[in-house]
């Protein structure tokens, strides 16, 4: 791995850190039900990106299927929250 | 660092996969802060969007080119990925906004406001 691959990953990782932040401050201060739903939708896709890029910085496949797996449950999660934003319950 | 014994990667794949893998981490940075930036919700839900489809797309695209020179082989199981989150993002968008705009009548605001008709 050549320098410039392996500060370019380590930019990516730190920037994706700083999103993750951005997005855990909004799930901290959000003043309604609906901004803390929608900081945790952000939250995980950005967690997906960073397994992607472990993926690459550790030349693995495994994160790949860690990747799919927080993209799944992650959209589950969502969308039963905003479901239950919405009707007051999850299953009717 | 590397746990896994790697051969050398030509230098055009470690470009690409550097340039793509920044500019996906750039762009949900930057649809991340606008989440915390924007000021009220209806504006704020725009921002993330663009770390769920820019983002994703070049971050597949970094992992695509990577492990296809890296294994000989063209690795196209990365595609899923960004063709679920293509197809689960809108959804639950559409569900959050729907639960944005029942709270906020019940709280009696008007929402979204009057459009101004064209005459």
């Amino acid at each position: 791995m050549t320098p410039v691959l392996f500060w370019a990953l380590r930019l990516a990782l730190l920037l994706l850190a700083v999103a993750m932040l951005c997005a855990l401050t909004r799930l901290l201060i959000g003043p309604t039900a609906q901004d803390r739903v929608m900081a945790l939708d952000c939250l995980y896709i950005n967690g997906m990106l960073m397994m992607l890029v472990l993926g690459i910085v550790y030349a693995s496949n495994v994160y790949f299927e860690a990747a799919m797996l927080t993209a799944l449950f992650g959209f589950v999660g969502s969308t039963a929250m905003a479901k239950f934003l919405l009707r007051g319950e999850v299953i009717e | 660092m590397n746990d896994f014994i790697v051969g050398p990667l030509p230098l055009w794949a470690e470009i690409v996969t550097a340039v793509f893998a920044v500019l996906g981490a750039a762009f949900a940075a930057i649809g991340s802060f606008g989440l915390v930036r924007l000021p009220t919700f209806f504006r704020r839900i725009h921002a993330p969007t663009l770390g769920a489809t820019v983002g994703v797309w070049c971050m597949t695209i970094a992992t695509i080119v990577y492990f296809s020179v890296q294994g000989y082989s063209l690795f196209l199981h990365a595609v899923l990925i960004v063709l679920f989150i293509a197809l689960t993002a809108p959804i639950t968008t559409i569900f959050l906004m729907r639960a944005a705009l029942f709270r906020e009548r019940q709280k009696g605001g008007d929402v979204p406001p009057a459009a101004k008709s064209a005459d």
